[in-house]
């Protein structure tokens, strides 16, 4: 066998990564999402801007605020005495911010597109507000919802200048897949980086295939 | 009687909404008014879609809103029924989903209809499992309303149900509306811009201009008002009179309606005996002929009724609005030429030609 036990255990790390992140991302983003869609206030295109800022920003940038705020200096660190830089919560955080906008921008589009129309009918109803987003909005918004679980996890799969600078590819505790294919470039193993690119490249496109085949097939119908 | 009584001041950039409402929380009250009049507006504040900053509004001993207070309701706890324009049926839900959604939400103890009752009122039986979007238009509205009646609604607002549908869809839901509240009794606020869906529908009618209430009073009243004659715009000024069916001629294929001891002859109604019949009559297909009742009249118009001069007004250069009695209010619309003819004087007894085929409405907008 080509992969060692550290290979696999890079693939490990990078699953647990990407659930936990997505999972993050939809109990943190779901309400900003929403907050975004039928807010009138003035600061949400500033928001807005933030929470797009990860898509421009070098994941380095992004990656050494993170450090620099996890760290045993940093806010979190200094007030808890809790240090999440080079572990693996702190790569979900770092992961987080990295792959926020892939699944707040699906389900801030999604929320819009229901639109309040609807709400009101089910508030007429005698559907609270929360019951109104729970069996009304989310079931219409079920595409955002797919579309930013399979974008935020793929995306988190493939990060790469967050995870060497929050976690450092520690093997074991924070080496992911992408990290690893960039050791074995460095001690020249391309047999490894070999398998491991071509695996990483055929979930990419499946992942991406999936999303538009979900999008094209069930269509939501707006009367 | 339980009443329902409003009192909403909303100021927008530009529109307000200043409007003072006091009556009774039965049967059919329409509000009518050009767009942008308010009366979507005020229909939201009676649902709680839209939050008037100095509002009071109660239905009988409950009340919803009262600023004063510090008390308002949200939509979701008012015991009413909307049905908006769009229909807004859920569309990841069938029509039977869709119908229970709010009758799942309503507390046993409140229920006063059943899913049987409201699928047989509205003719939806086999409609049921579909899905919205694969029914029309007019089917949709259906359902709409059988979804608000089954939260068993102290009030049902409908706001503009029949405007996105054709004319051939409006006939076919009308008659719907009028069974809800024969059969179910429950009040209903309509908004609508279309005069002949009003008189087909309504008892009271609020006119409703710039955001104020122009006028409030039953339909046939409001309708024939010549002080109102402008306000109503391009519409046509009439009489509505609830006749009873006094007999059939079907020989000669009509109708003949009693109101008040006169006698309405109208097309064929395959109504029984005694039942309620409203006639629309408009100004213009109602012409004055003076003469004695003790002469012998002959004339090939089938419908003379006998009237009182109440009031004249001008409308144009050539045309004068006579407000008749002849029970309730009736408009005649003639020449000045004939007014100078005839020397009309309020009090007077006079006799009001009206054409049979004008007397029962059908919808045309």
């Amino acid at each position: 066998m080509m992969l060692s036990e550290l290979d696999f255990s890079a693939l490990w790390v990078t699953l647990r990564l990407a659930s936990m992140t997505v999972l993050v991302l939809l109990i943190v983003g779901t309400p900003i999402a929403w907050w975004l869609a039928h807010t009138k206030s003035r600061f949400r295109t500033t928001i807005e801007a933030l929470v797009a800022l990860p898509i421009v920003l070098p994941p380095t940038v992004l990656g050494f605020y993170i450090l620099v705020a996890l760290g045993p200096y940093g806010p979190i660190g200094s007030l808890t005495g809790i240090t999440l830089a080079f572990t693996f919560w702190g790569l979900v955080v770092g992961s987080a911010f990295y792959s926020m906008p892939f699944v707040i921008q699906p389900l801030h589009a999604a929320f819009e597109a229901v639109g309040r129309a609807p709400l009101e009918a089910a508030w007429s109803l005698r559907a609270s507000p929360l019951d109104a987003f729970l069996t009304v909005a989310s079931p219409m918004a079920i595409r955002g919802y797919v579309s930013g679980i399979v974008l935020g996890f793929a995306h988190t799969m493939g990060e790469f200048g967050v995870v060497l600078m929050v976690g450092g590819s520690i093997p074991g505790k924070t080496r992911v897949l992408s990290t690893t294919v960039f050791d074995h470039v460095e001690v020249m193993e391309y047999t490894q980086a070999h398998i491991i690119s071509a695996v990483m490249l055929l979930f990419s496109f499946l992942v991406l295939l999936g999303v538009y085949i979900i999008n094209r097939r069930f269509p939501i119908h707006v009367s | 009687m339980n009443r329902l009584i409003a009192r909403f001041d909303v100021t927008y950039p530009n529109f307000q909404l200043h409007v003072e409402l006091d009556v009774p929380a039965t049967g059919i009250l329409a509000l009518f008014g050009p767009s942008g009049s308010g009366k979507t507006t005020l229909i939201r504040c009676l649902a709680g879609l839209e939050r008037a900053p100095h509002g009071f509004l109660c239905l009988g001993d409950e009340v919803w809103q009262d600023e004063t207070r510090n008390i308002y309701e949200p939509i979701h706890r008012r015991p009413i029924g909307y049905v908006f324009q769009d229909a807004r049926l859920f569309p990841h839900l069938s029509v039977r989903s869709n119908l229970v959604y709010g009758f799942n939400r309503t507390p046993v103890s409140q229920r006063t209809v059943s899913l049987e009752q409201v699928i047989d009122i509205l003719g939806i039986e086999h409609l049921l499992d579909r899905r919205p979007h694969k029914l029309s238009g007019g089917e949709q509205q259906r359902v709409t309303i059988g979804r608000a009646l089954l939260t068993s609604p102290r009030l049902l607002l409908l706001d503009e149900p029949l405007s996105s549908l054709d004319v051939d869809r409006k006939r076919e839901i009308l008659p719907f509306i009028r069974r809800l509240y024969k059969e179910i009794h429950v009040p209903i606020i309509y908004v609508s811009h279309s005069i002949n869906e009003i008189v087909q529908l309504a008892q009271l009618v609020a006119l409703l201009q710039e955001g104020r209430i122009a006028a409030i009073g039953p339909v046939g009243e409001v309708f024939s008002r010549l002080d109102l004659r402008k306000k109503l715009g391009r519409h046509p000024i009439g009489a509505v009179v609830d006749a009873v069916i006094a007999e059939h001629e079907p020989a000669f294929g009509l109708t003949r309606l009693d109101y008040k001891g006169q006698s309405l002859y109208v097309p064929f109604q395959s109504l029984e005996v005694g039942a309620e019949l409203r006639v629309h009559i408009l100004a213009s297909d109602v012409g004055l002929v003076l003469g004695d009742s003790s002469l012998l009249m002959l004339t090939s118009v089938l419908n003379v009724l006998r009237a009182v001069v109440v009031d004249m007004t001008e409308v144009d250069q050539s045309t004068v609005d006579v407000q008749l009695d002849i029970g309730c209010p009736l408009v005649a619309s003639i020449t000045k030429k004939s007014l100078d003819a005839l020397k009309l004087t309020p009090g007077q007894q006079v006799f009001a030609h009206i054409k049979a085929v004008a007397l029962i409405e059908e919808l045309t907008d």
